[in-house]
């Protein structure tokens, strides 16, 4: 009975971890499918309004750049404080926030941008989508340099200072370096991340179905137009848009794989 | 040079403090005008958008604005405001996350199971990595693929919409899925090997070594997880957006069509003003009160105690 029992909860598990290989096939193969049915080369060669995809896989990198300009320095400069000058209760309360806004709800950050970047300056822009995107990535950034540096051992820190080093020199020459790949990791998980999202930039930066370069104006995202298009009664539209994410998917997944390989070859 | 570089970073730690600071009152300073118009009786009012005739002599106040912005004249004759209440997305939003929650469950655990306790460590890596990157697909893809391959199957299984609570609720919890899974295993690969091998040597079957050894082990960590997975929940917008239906009606049956928080907003931010966009701010900021709560359990009760 005993032996039984264990046998049948065994099958379950297992069946559980089928179950959500298979979810993964599902989602992956219709991608593949309709995405590459309606792939074409010309896709990266015309703007939206002539029926590509163009500028919107460039505005949705152009956004997503320069959420990384923005967020990768303050999130890495915080999660120094946090782990190398940081003592006390505002270090641990810091945190302990940090924590909480990597799990906000992205669309409470758009509607938070809107108001306090949208509105005043009369419209959406490209600068207002950037700056939603910035705040998703920050606390990421914080947690993966705070934890990456963590892991370097005391004895690195004491040598270096032991040498006559001053503090911020044994954190840039001999920490940073020691957890680089680490955070590096950690960065394109963020970025990943962030190239995919969708809620925060429904009205901080909305869509345009022209190139653009101007950051001022309502910007092309491939996530946005990916809605809009898949929402339209055209079949033509949807196509467009099963290519669209199709072409999204494999590069978030491309970046997530190129992060698991990097950690992978600094272990072996 | 030293002292610049220390007061930098401690700058750059004190702006997560100020966003969530300034999100907050953002949110509270925006929702202002709802907050004094409905006040708690918001969260009650099933009616979005319905325009109410009221007699001249109560709409005394200059304050009343419509939904264009305008301020309404006092002499006119027949006044309308318009009513926002917030039930119906406050209610979609908690029903959609309950059916994610139970559906996801189950097989989140099972998963967990496999990859900590069950699987030979290269199969465990590889489909932990396949889960990961389940967990790394964007949410509006899950959104098209749950509207246009999911939903039509469940539709056909229960009957009813094809748009409803029921298939955004599965949805997301097949999104939530494998973030549970993945955060559960870690919590279960915390128990001491010892334990576990003091058990198996006693004859204790796996199953049994799981119940009552991994499992009373890890369990502040798994409802940790759990719970944490229900904040992310609460919160998502594009898989949602596609499937709950979009329409201000409390739901009568789980196959009948409503809203949610986030699609609330999503729907409506780009075309609303004045107490409208007012009443749209106001349930961001229930939505971010709730998930910073929800959260917030998680994090400092559950997983803390747990490590």
């Amino acid at each position: 009975m005993r032996l039984l029992v264990n046998k049948i909860f065994l099958a379950l598990s297992i069946l559980s971890a089928l179950i959500g290989l298979a979810f993964l096939g599902w989602i992956l193969s219709t991608l593949f499918i309709k995405g590459l049915s309606s792939f074409h080369f010309n896709l990266f060669l015309n703007d939206l309004i002539d029926g590509g995809l163009r500028n919107l896989i460039i505005g949705q990198f152009i956004l997503a750049a320069i959420a990384a300009a923005i967020g990768i320095p303050l999130g890495m400069a915080a999660g120094i404080y946090l782990q190398e000058y940081g003592r006390g209760k505002y270090t641990t309360l810091i945190r302990d926030l940090s924590d909480i806004m990597m799990s906000a709800p992205s669309i409470v950050i758009g509607a938070f941008v809107y108001a306090v970047v949208v509105i005043p300056t009369g419209g959406t822009s490209g600068f207002a989508g950037a700056i939603a995107l910035a705040i998703m990535m920050i606390p990421v950034v914080i947690n993966t340099t705070d934890n990456m540096l963590s892991l370097v051992p005391r004895e690195l820190r004491e040598a270096g200072i032991a040498l006559g080093a001053s503090k911020y020199k044994v954190i840039i020459d001999i920490v940073i370096k020691a957890a680089k790949v680490g955070i590096m990791t950690g960065i394109l998980l963020a970025f990943a991340r962030i190239i995919g999202e969708t809620a925060p930039l429904l009205f901080t930066s909305e869509t345009s179905n022209y190139f653009s370069l101007d950051l001022t104006e309502s910007f092309p995202s491939l996530t946005v137009s990916i809605y809009d298009l898949a929402n339209e009664p055209e079949e033509s539209s949807r196509d467009l848009a099963w290519a669209a994410s199709f072409i999204l998917t494999v590069l978030v997944l491309i970046i997530n794989l190129a992060g698991r390989f990097i950690t992978r070859n600094k272990e072996n | 040079m030293e002292k610049i570089f220390q007061k930098l970073s401690l700058t750059s730690a004190s702006i997560v403090f100020v966003i969530l600071i300034a999100i907050f009152f953002t949110l509270f300073h925006a929702s202002k005008p709802a907050i004094d118009q409905f006040g708690f009786d918001f969260l009650l009012n099933p009616d979005w958008n319905k325009e109410l005739v009221v007699e001249s002599t109560l709409a005394m106040s200059d304050e009343i604005v419509d939904e264009d912005g305008m301020l309404f004249d006092e002499d006119d004759e027949a006044e309308t405001i318009t009513i926002y209440g917030g039930l119906v997305p406050i209610v979609g939003t908690f029903l959609t996350t309950i059916i994610a929650l139970v559906f996801a469950l189950p097989i989140a655990m099972g998963i967990a199971v496999f990859l900590a306790e069950i699987a030979p460590k290269n199969i465990s890596n590889i489909v932990g990595i396949a889960i990961e990157l389940l967990a790394a697909i964007p949410s509006i893809i899950f959104g098209m693929w749950g509207l246009y391959y999911f939903a039509p199957i469940v539709a056909d299984l229960v009957g009813g919409y094809q748009v409803s609570l029921l298939t955004a609720g599965l949805v997301l919890g097949v999104m939530i899925l494998p973030f549970m899974a993945a955060i559960t295993r870690d919590s279960m690969n915390t128990t001491p090997d010892v334990l576990k091998e003091s058990a198996y040597a006693l004859g204790a079957t796996k199953f049994e070594v799981i119940k009552d050894v991994i499992f009373p082990y890890s369990k502040t960590g798994i409802i940790g997880s759990i719970i944490l997975a229900l904040g992310r929940a609460l919160g998502e917008t594009m898989a949602v957006a596609f499937l709950i239906g979009s329409i201000f009606v409390l739901p009568t049956a789980i196959n009948s069509p409503t809203i949610s928080i986030p699609v609330a907003m999503a729907n409506n931010f780009g075309e609303a003003s004045g107490l409208g966009e007012s009443a749209l701010f106001y349930l961001a900021l229930i939505l971010f009160v709730i998930s910073f709560g929800v959260i917030s359990i998680a994090k400092f009760y559950f997983l803390k105690k747990a490590n």
